[in-house]
């Protein structure tokens, strides 16, 4: 298929969740850490929606913040197009490469700076990258954003506040769009919508996408609507991707564990009047998160190794995925999926 | 038979400084015995603030101006404070959104189930601790006896939900008023409250109403669903028929702009604009700017809800004259 325009390899980022100093030397504890990612691989092919799934504490929302430059990795290496951005090393000369990566955040309330006029929100990245010279110009440019994302061009001269939740969410895109990047990393852009404004703006992404042939990284915990956006699914647990495949494939045939239970826990339209299989346990404490495979304690098939040895994502009739009980052979027949794609 | 829980006209005002808006305006349903009725709609609907009047805790300035709640056949919303205390945790529980804020964090949690229980039953400290540990052996926290002496701090969201479930049940109510109970939560530990919430409830006949935006956990739990719009009631029926043969053009585009594992579809359907603010409610129907069967009485007469198939709706679509001529 298309060429690759983001590669994450092996990327690690550890945080330091260590008691204050003085703390630790009276209780005797030594310095702790948090692994929010722990050795992500992923390719995203030009033109393609790449969705990251998973509970809150899995790390998705970190893969999004390393990929945008607002955390660096502790190890392991990002590529965008083919540049290593490690290797860049000042603001300076990442900046063209930055340039072409956005982000749109959850919650427009607190990602649009109250103070600042639409106008000013959208046309920030045009002046920083110095990519329109003139007032005239930036300002036809602003206008035709607004009109991009279904505003128009005399919402420029509002406020954030005057503005809803979904419109916001507009304004927001419209940032991301300014300085016309090719690729956007989506972090729950709609979950903090109400379901009829979600499908706005779910179809304006679509209708984005395809007109300007945006690369997008579309992060969510709600499975149906990552069903509805996205061409190929990363399963994320604890730190690390559990599995990885075709948007057909995850739904209709999933092969890891975790993925199953993600798939038979979510409240659906379809589920009316029906019991669902009983699921064990939550999520554990990310900075001590169990040993070997960190899903065995949930786990219907952990055996001993499951708890001693971490699996690595291999692949496994198409999909890719971390688990034992996939490579050797041991998945029971759960029967057909449901879901028909 | 008679309703366990009746709204008869609620109306509730909010005061400003620009004038009264009308934050529920004229919403009756009922909710009959071990029933469960989902509220549905989108935030600022009113659906929240209908749960806070119905337990008696409506936030000043936010103020019930009108209209009669009735529990099993007595008014309860004029009574005095003191005695909607008595009401409130007796017969009508209440579980809230964030179970971190609904748990005095100064307190054990044992100490807040035996105060609980102790104010509403005749119950000695031993026995209210025993039902303690009952109900949190019943809500599913592992090792309920010696749990019962820990911290809010020291549980995860999903079990904290579940203690606060067991504060709930404390004193057997009859009604629980659950309001968004899981969007606090992730989606597996999501899965088991609800599960939880049903059993329990089955068992022990309690009535629930249950708020919440989201219309995948309405569609498993809910006997019976409203779907609120601008501070009133668009749709009340049997959960199957609304979400399968809605009747309210608002409820076809609401269910219709819900993406769905398995339906794929390059667009969704979507319902263009916004929910109106409280201020600018439009006059006739709320929805009439919005709506793509919109006729010339739907900006002038206000709609109340008529059958409409196995369905109530308001919606003059469903009016005898229209729907026949």
């Amino acid at each position: 298929m298309a060429e690759t325009v983001l590669r994450l390899n092996d990327v690690r980022r550890l945080f330091d969740v260590s008691a204050p100093w003085l703390a630790r030397i009276l209780s005797g504890t030594g310095p702790r850490t948090l692994k929010a990612v722990d050795g992500v691989t992923l390719d995203i092919a030009r033109g393609e929606t790449f969705a990251l799934v998973g509970e809150s504490g899995c790390g998705k929302s970190t893969v999004a913040r390393l990929v945008v430059g607002l955390y660096e990795p502790s190890s392991g290496s990002i590529e965008i197009d083919g540049t290593d951005i490690a290797s860049l090393r000042t603001r300076k000369a990442q900046a063209p490469v930055r340039r072409r990566v956005q982000m749109v955040f959850q919650d427009p309330y607190a990602s649009l700076n109250p103070r600042w006029r639409v106008k000013d929100i959208i046309a920030e990245p045009i002046r920083t990258h110095s990519l329109i010279q003139g007032e005239p110009a930036i300002r036809a440019r602003v206008d035709e954003l607004l009109r991009q994302v279904s505003l128009t061009p005399s919402d420029g001269d509002k406020y954030p506040h005057a503005f809803s939740g979904g419109q916001r969410q507009r304004i927001s895109i419209a940032r991301a769009l300014a300085s016309e990047p090719e690729f956007l990393v989506l972090d729950e852009p709609t979950s903090a919508l109400d379901v009829s404004v979600q499908a706005q703006i779910l179809n304006l992404m679509k209708d984005l996408q395809r007109r300007l042939g945006l690369t997008y990284l579309f992060i969510s915990h709600n499975l149906a609507v990552i069903y509805h956006v996205s061409d190929k699914v990363g399963v994320m647990y604890l730190g690390r991707l559990v599995e990885v495949a075709a948007k057909a494939d995850l739904f209709g045939r999933p092969l890891h564990p975790y993925t199953r239970l993600l798939l038979d826990t979510v409240p659906d339209l379809a589920m009316t009047g029906r019991d669902r299989l009983p699921v064990r346990g939550e999520v554990p404490n990310p900075i001590d998160p169990p040993t070997g495979c960190a899903f065995h304690p949930r786990c219907p098939l952990a055996n001993d190794r499951c708890k001693s040895e971490r699996p690595s994502l291999l692949a496994a009739g198409g999909n890719l995925v971390a688990c034992h009980a996939v490579q050797e052979g041991r998945l029971p027949d759960w029967g057909t999926n449901t879901v028909s794609t | 038979m008679k309703p366990l829980l009746e709204l008869r006209h609620i109306r509730i005002e909010l005061p400003t400084r620009r004038g009264t808006l009308l934050a529920v305006d004229d919403v009756s349903f009922t909710i009959g015995e071990g029933e469960v009725l989902g509220v549905v709609g989108e935030s600022g609907a009113g659906k929240s603030i209908t749960a806070a009047a119905i337990i008696g805790l409506l936030e000043p300035p936010l103020r019930l101006t009108g209209g009669e709640i009735l529990l099993e056949g007595e008014r309860i919303d004029n009574l005095p404070p003191e005695a909607f205390r008595r009401i409130r945790g007796k017969q009508i529980g209440a579980i809230f959104q964030d179970p971190l804020t609904s748990l005095n964090p100064l307190y054990t949690i044992g100490r807040q189930l035996v105060e609980t229980i102790r104010t509403h039953l005749p119950l000695t400290d031993k026995q209210a601790a025993a039902r303690a540990v009952e109900l949190l052996q019943e809500v599913g926290i592992p090792g309920a006896s010696e749990r019962f002496n820990a911290y809010p701090h020291q549980f995860s969201g999903g079990m904290r939900q579940r203690v606060v479930i067991a504060l709930a049940l404390a004193a057997n109510p009859r009604l629980i008023v659950a309001d968004e109970p899981t969007t606090a939560l992730d989606v597996s530990t999501q899965a088991q409250i609800i599960g939880l919430l049903k059993r329990l409830c089955r068992e022990h006949g309690t009535a629930v109403m249950l708020v919440t935006h989201d219309m995948g956990v309405i569609a498993e739990t809910a006997d019976r669903v409203a779907v609120m719009y601008a501070g009133r009631v668009a749709e009340i029926g049997p959960v199957r028929q609304v979400v399968k043969h809605p009747q309210h053009p608002y409820t076809v585009g609401l269910m219709g702009s819900i993406p769905s594992i398995g339906d794929d579809l390059e667009r969704l359907p979507q319902i263009d604009g916004a929910m109106p603010r409280l201020g600018s409610i439009p006059r006739g129907c709320a929805f009439n700017p919005r709506c793509p069967k919109v006729i010339d009485r739907c900006r002038v007469d206000r709609p109340d809800l008529l059958p409409a198939g196995a369905t109530e709706a308001a919606c003059w679509l469903h009016a005898p004259e229209v729907a026949h001529g």
